[in-house]
């Protein structure tokens, strides 16, 4: 066994109210760049829908992750090694720019400059890859936007297998809900597996996935590689890039900016240790509805003496053991199981988690009695399908779905029933298979989230950050040539970034 | 002016090193300073239109057609000898390195007018962009016309000429220039453009190719890549 700690986020989807605030904050420290204006670290979707880039999740249709081979073996689904040097010159999975959106401003000054006219001036889109008029815009960052456009596109999402999608469409049988999505840093990352330079990496001590950029030479395979399509390449420095996980907050004990900006306080850190060498064989397990319980068990328990004892021989510090006790990833993925992996059968073994929603009670089942098993309604009478949710994070075993809501459900119940007087809560805490210990704990988790409960995140140790004292008065973060900071400049090599000036955007003629 | 002496022995002795000199030391130099600028550039992701057939059937046709020269010209007499007549050795260039020409240089021309038509790919082209490719389209060009040319001279002759200039230049003998004196214009020309092509490819997108000869140490590697931390005990200690 060969312990690793990863810093793993859980996001509770039944708080998320679709704000977008992490993905604004994220792309206003990370992204708001030229080339990466189409590239959202973190985006927020909402389901069912076919999320961006389009059909991110027809693996059919974009080859990301892995597959299984007869032999039990795992290769990328887009093809092994020699596949992908093949396919080198010319990436038969990656996506176009306009299967994300063209980027896009408007055209402001012609509101300033335009002469007298019979009507009211506009600002036209311009296009943010030529700087000309764009027609019209017809796909953005977030088109589907509370169950924007027609029910038969968003229908085609990946999540309806097997379910009988057509009276979703009516409009009281409708449902929806929010999907935050970030990098994954999975365990098994098919990004890191696809790339032909080898510059994608795992760092050992916090789990985090990166991209070396000096090592990336845009082959683009990582684009492809990834079924999360959260690998971005950046088509004016023509390097690929992904979300960091915040790493240099995270390495100062401080949340990503994602986290700590959810209004919601829906998002969650937390450590947990792994068993490194299980990795393989719970990514190659042959059934894909049992990934889910496979990397359920290369979590550590940290409160174990012969866990805490391995992982010390293994190099882990003291500090990010006491925080794997205190992780809520931990209690939520591990001890609750009310969290889960997003497609766990790409087998990428993601580690960043998902409680499912709850949704109101259908219609038809409220306005008569409500269908109840036990002391908990029927979660099956929920709104939002839970076959629906099954095949978002079960690769579609709806038991763990069903135990999850239900004891969410369970917990609600349980502190009804105690305001209103109207009784302990024994019966439904026994159904749920929570003890009041549990239930108290997880109330404080889910309902109260405090800040110290939700990020629970250990500095990284001294001896591994990097020596502040030569990066004193240096120039911090550039794109590559010296002290400079604004457009790239020309260089003997390679002369500039792109030919055109950082905002290319020229006026409409009047 | 090319069969002046000075200026062969300028343009087929000397030049020659000064593009090798500068397509290596040049090379080394972006490659230890300037890594972030060291990437193919792909523009795949603006418009796959036209790229996938354009781009495959240049790179393929083009490694066949680079292979065929180190092999033609590099490989020692003894290897090749036994096996094939100096008529059977030009005729088997002239079929392999005409087909893969051919198939290089169609691909080229549906990049070529990928790059210039479409208004994503032209405006987000940077001069050296269009000049290596239209370089390369005209190396082609030439070399593709040696074809009909050689089909006169079968002896094999003009094609050992050739190739004890080429080991001349790789072994440092530049006294070799001599040999070219009299060699046709269109083999002169393919030869100067050939070296210049070495000579401008650190400062332009050329540089790839290093980087798609290093690609394949990915058949070596394991799938998985985990980095252990630096500690402080590893950097050099500070004076």
């Amino acid at each position: 066994m060969k312990i690793r700690a990863q810093v793993a986020m859980v996001l509770n989807l039944d708080k998320c109210i679709g704000c977008h605030t992490c993905s604004v904050t994220c792309k206003q420290v990370w992204t708001s760049r030229q080339g990466m204006e189409y590239a959202w670290f973190n985006n927020v979707e909402t389901k069912p829908g076919i999320g961006y880039p389009k059909d991110w999740e027809n693996q059919d249709r974009w080859n990301g992750g892995w597959k299984r081979k007869k032999n039990g073996k795992i290769v990328p689904k887009q093809g092994g090694k020699l596949a992908v040097l093949a396919n080198i010159f010319a990436n038969p999975n990656l996506p176009e720019i306009d299967d994300y959106y063209e980027p896009f401003t408007f055209d402001y000054e012609h509101l300033h400059v335009a002469p007298e006219l019979p009507t009211t001036p506009v600002a036209r889109p311009l296009s943010l890859v030529t700087g000309r008029p764009m027609e019209k815009i017809e796909w953005g960052p977030n088109w589907e936007e509370i169950l924007g456009g027609e029910f038969d596109k968003r229908s085609q999402d990946y999540n309806f297998e097997a379910v009988q999608k057509d009276i979703y469409g009516q409009f009281e049988n409708t449902f929806m809900m929010y999907l935050p999505r970030l990098c994954e840093h999975c365990l098994n990352p098919s990004c890191v597996a696809s790339c032909p330079s080898g510059s994608i990496y795992k760092r050992e001590e916090d789990g985090i996935v990166l991209i070396d950029q000096d090592k990336c030479r845009g082959w683009r395979m990582c684009v492809s590689g990834c079924p999360y399509k959260k690998i971005y390449y950046n088509w004016t420095s023509g390097k690929a890039e992904k979300c960091i996980f915040c790493y240099p907050r995270i390495e100062a004990g401080q949340p990503t900016v994602c986290s700590e900006t959810c209004v919601g306080r829906i998002r969650y850190l937390g450590v947990l240790l792994y068993d490194a060498d299980g990795i393989e064989k719970a990514a190659s397990v042959e059934d894909e509805q049992a990934l889910y319980e496979e990397q359920l068990k290369l979590f550590l328990d940290p409160n174990d003496p012969a866990v805490i004892e391995q992982a010390r021989a293994d190099g882990i510090a003291d500090n990010w053991i006491e925080a794997a006790k205190r992780s809520p990833a931990y209690k939520m993925a591990v001890e609750w199981k009310i969290a889960f992996p997003l497609h766990p059968e790409y087998r990428t073994l993601p580690m960043v988690w998902y409680v499912p929603p709850l949704s109101p009670i259908q219609s038809h089942a409220n306005a008569g009695a409500i269908e109840t098993v036990g002391e908990i309604p029927d979660v099956r009478s929920l709104r939002i399908p839970v076959r629906y949710l099954a095949n978002l994070l079960t690769a579609g075993a709806e038991a763990p779905i069903v135990s999850a809501l239900e004891r969410m459900l369970a917990m609600r119940i349980y502190f009804r029933q105690r305001q209103l007087g109207e009784g302990d809560g024994a019966a439904v805490l026994a159904q749920a298979g929570l003890t009041t210990a549990q239930v108290e704990e997880m109330h404080r988790y889910l309902a109260i989230a405090n800040y110290e409960d939700r990020f629970v995140i250990p500095t990284s140790h001294r001896e591994h950050a990097e020596d502040a004292y030569g990066l004193k008065t240096s120039c911090g973060f550039t794109f590559g040539n010296g002290c400079d900071f604004g457009p790239p400049h020309s260089t003997l090599f390679g002369g500039k970034m792109g030919r055109r000036k950082l905002t290319p955007v020229r006026p409409v003629d009047t | 002016m090319l069969s002046n002496t000075y200026v062969n022995t300028l343009l087929f002795g000397v030049y020659p090193y000064v593009c090798l000199v500068v397509l290596l030391i040049g090379s080394l130099i972006r490659f230890d300073r300037e890594p972030y600028t060291w990437k193919s550039d792909s523009s795949q992701m603006l418009r796959k239109r036209e790229l996938r057939l354009g781009s495959n059937l240049f790179h393929y046709g083009v490694i066949v057609v680079i292979l065929g020269h180190f092999a033609g010209f590099l490989a020692p007499h003894w290897a090749v000898d036994w096996a094939l007549s100096p008529t059977a050795h030009q005729l088997l260039a002239m079929v392999v390195g005409g087909i893969a020409g051919l198939v290089a240089i169609t691909g080229l021309t549906i990049l070529i007018h990928r790059r210039l038509t479409d208004p994503r790919i032209r405006l987000n082209s940077r001069k050296w962009d269009i000049a290596i490719t239209l370089m390369l389209w005209m190396q082609l060009a030439l070399g593709l016309l040696t074809v009909p040319l050689s089909a006169f001279h079968m002896d094999g002759e003009l094609f050992e000429t050739l190739t004890s200039y080429v080991k001349g230049i790789v072994t440092l003998d530049g006294s070799v220039a001599a040999l070219m004196i009299d060699v046709p214009l269109t083999y002169k020309l393919h030869v100067l453009l050939g070296f210049t092509l070495f000579l401008v490819s650190p400062f332009t997108r050329m540089i790839h190719i290093w980087s798609g000869a290093g690609a394949l140490a990915y058949l070596f590697r394991p799938y998985q890549i985990v980095r252990t931390p630096k500690t402080r005990a590893d950097e050099p200690v500070r004076p």
